[in-house]
């Protein structure tokens, strides 16, 4: 069957980029505990990892923490009083109480300080990461207040995402980012500050969760009850194909088509849908903002008409993801295990106007939220299997490149990682 | 004591929906039968468009009481679309222990 959309010369996708091969893919990367400690050293100790938005601490004092469990620590991201945003490890050095938390030492947490003071002797430290208190400091023997500040950690910003890098050595985020840092600035993320954030503790290697939302090859059988009868057995049977992939290793991004903003035909939705003019793909009009009309170049790449939405994975555990109606998602996979990890997305949308708009984004939410449990649920299943060993290498078709991509970064990071260990 | 607009003082007896979080919409959903969810769907969803309608004379960031009430309401109905509308049951097929937390919401 030709396709629906041109593919490159090479007749394929995956063969335009021959070093990833068009083989099955060895899967022990998402069951091995031995791998996964060497995918902590060789990516999340190394590579830039997205922690948030300037937006949730906009003003001085403004914080919040981030539980890296895949480096067994724990980031303090604030704003200084000189309107900096800074990260520090979230220890007090006295003796390497956790600086920040409430109740629970392992959750997560936000707030607004003057500097920050450790619960267990008062030690205090400024927001600019000073240690400026030292109870009974007499009692000392020559503490140096100015070599016991708050460790720091990277912290760079692109387009008002806040990045952080263990790696005091790490290229800038900007080189990180590469051509996609570039082709998809100006887009008006600072204008979508309704948000709303999920979070998920999910039983599956961090991988496979990207690798669910990395094509949607599966789109039409897992979610077919979702859409109407009639136009469900029509998906199925056209089956699934991307408008345009590209890959600028370790990063990678899909195109597609989609998106019933609004429907050719009302009898294809449901009636909430109807009369919200909404549904997974968003509000069906666009918000009246400017920045819109014309989009950076990155995003629909092919310029393609029916283009509805693109996703960029961010090697290691960030994915951006585009609407066609005028908003923008994030996805972040925190591994906590060779088996676990911590899943978040969030929904931004230009703030609701009127109450029609904000029901519009509430149903946009909640029929996120529907697709993402049948999502996350499948990966447990896909776990257990993966974890019986009785098969380790699955076929990958065409549109399932981003999936090739991602395991064979993962897998390019850690050997590097162990032949550079090797040769020291 | 109405809590809802006069306008829509007959879906005052659905005002259990009236809940100011996702998790609370979430827990109800869950604990509901089809039967209360669809009782609640066939009074609720003819109004929708005359509630986006009517609160449309407010700012929606600073609803008064009883419109911020029916607003909360319509997010219950949004939310109860999908066990009537598609599912014919509360929770989502083949989720099993899955789950997802509303964390950050906008407010109302």
């Amino acid at each position: 069957m030709p396709p629906h959309f041109p593919k490159p010369a090479e007749g394929s996708w995956t063969e335009h980029w021959p070093e990833l091969g068009t083989g099955p893919v060895d899967y022990s990367d998402s069951t091995d505990p031995e791998y996964y400690k060497l995918e902590q050293e060789a990516i999340f100790a190394r590579t830039w990892l997205h922690v948030g938005r300037v937006e949730q601490i906009p003003r001085k004092g403004n914080y919040f923490t981030k539980e890296l469990a895949a480096r067994n620590t724990s980031l303090v991201i604030v704003r200084g009083a000189d309107n900096e945003i800074r990260a520090f490890h979230n220890i007090c050095r006295h003796r390497g109480n956790k600086l920040v938390w409430n109740d629970f030492p392992g959750e997560e947490t936000k707030g607004t300080c003057r500097q920050f003071t450790c619960k267990y002797h008062a030690w205090r430290y400024s927001l600019e990461g000073d240690l400026t208190f030292v109870q009974q400091e007499h009692e000392f023997f020559g503490v140096d207040k100015s070599k016991y500040g708050l460790k720091s950690v990277r912290c760079e910003i692109w387009e008002g995402f806040i990045f952080v890098n263990l790696d005091p050595s790490a290229p800038p985020l900007a080189d990180y980012l590469g051509e996609y840092g570039k082709t998809l600035a100006g887009y008006p993320f600072g204008e979508m500050t309704e948000v709303f954030t999920y979070k998920a503790e999910i039983n599956a290697n961090w991988k496979l969760f990207i690798d669910a939302f990395a094509e949607f090859y599966h789109a039409p059988i897992l979610h077919a009850k979702q859409a109407v009868k009639g136009e469900s057995d029509k998906l199925v049977k056209v089956g699934y194909e991307a408008l345009h992939y590209d890959l600028k290793y370790p990063h990678a991004m899909i195109s597609s088509w989609g998106g019933m903003s609004p429907p050719k035909d009302l009898n294809m939705v449901k009636p909430i849908e109807r009369v919200l003019r909404a549904g997974l793909f968003g509000p069906w009009e666009r918000p009246a903002i400017s920045g819109l009309d014309e989009l950076p170049p990155g995003i629909n790449p092919s310029r393609h008409p029916k283009w509805g939405i693109d996703s960029f994975h961010f090697f290691p555990n960030f994915m951006l993801l585009f609407w066609a109606p005028g908003w923008y998602l994030t996805y972040d996979y925190w591994p906590t295990g060779p088996h676990s990890h911590i899943f978040e997305t969030s929904l931004y949308f230009v703030p609701a106007k009127t109450a029609a708009e904000r029901l519009a984004h509430e149903l946009a939410a909640v029929t996120f939220k529907e697709y993402g449990l049948q999502d996350a649920n499948t990966l447990e299943a896909t776990q257990r299997m993966l974890n019986s060993h009785v098969v380790s290498e699955f076929p990958l078709c065409d549109q399932e490149l981003l999936l090739r991509a991602l395991h064979n970064a993962s897998r390019t990071y850690v050997k590097e990682y162990a032949d550079g260990t090797a040769a020291e | 004591m109405a809590l809802l607009p006069s306008e829509f003082s007959e879906l005052e007896r659905f005002s259990g929906w009236i809940l100011e979080t996702e998790r609370e919409r979430y827990a109800k959903r869950l604990a509901s039968s089809m039967e209360e969810m669809q009782e609640f769907y066939d009074a609720a969803f003819p109004r929708l468009d005359a509630a986006n309608k009517y609160l449309e004379q407010f700012p929606v960031r600073d609803l008064p009481e009883l419109e911020r009430n029916l607003l909360l309401l319509m997010m219950s109905l949004v939310l109860v679309s999908f066990p009537v509308e598609v599912w014919q049951q509360p929770r989502v097929p083949d989720s099993g222990a899955a789950y997802l937390d509303l964390v950050v919401e906008p407010k109302v």
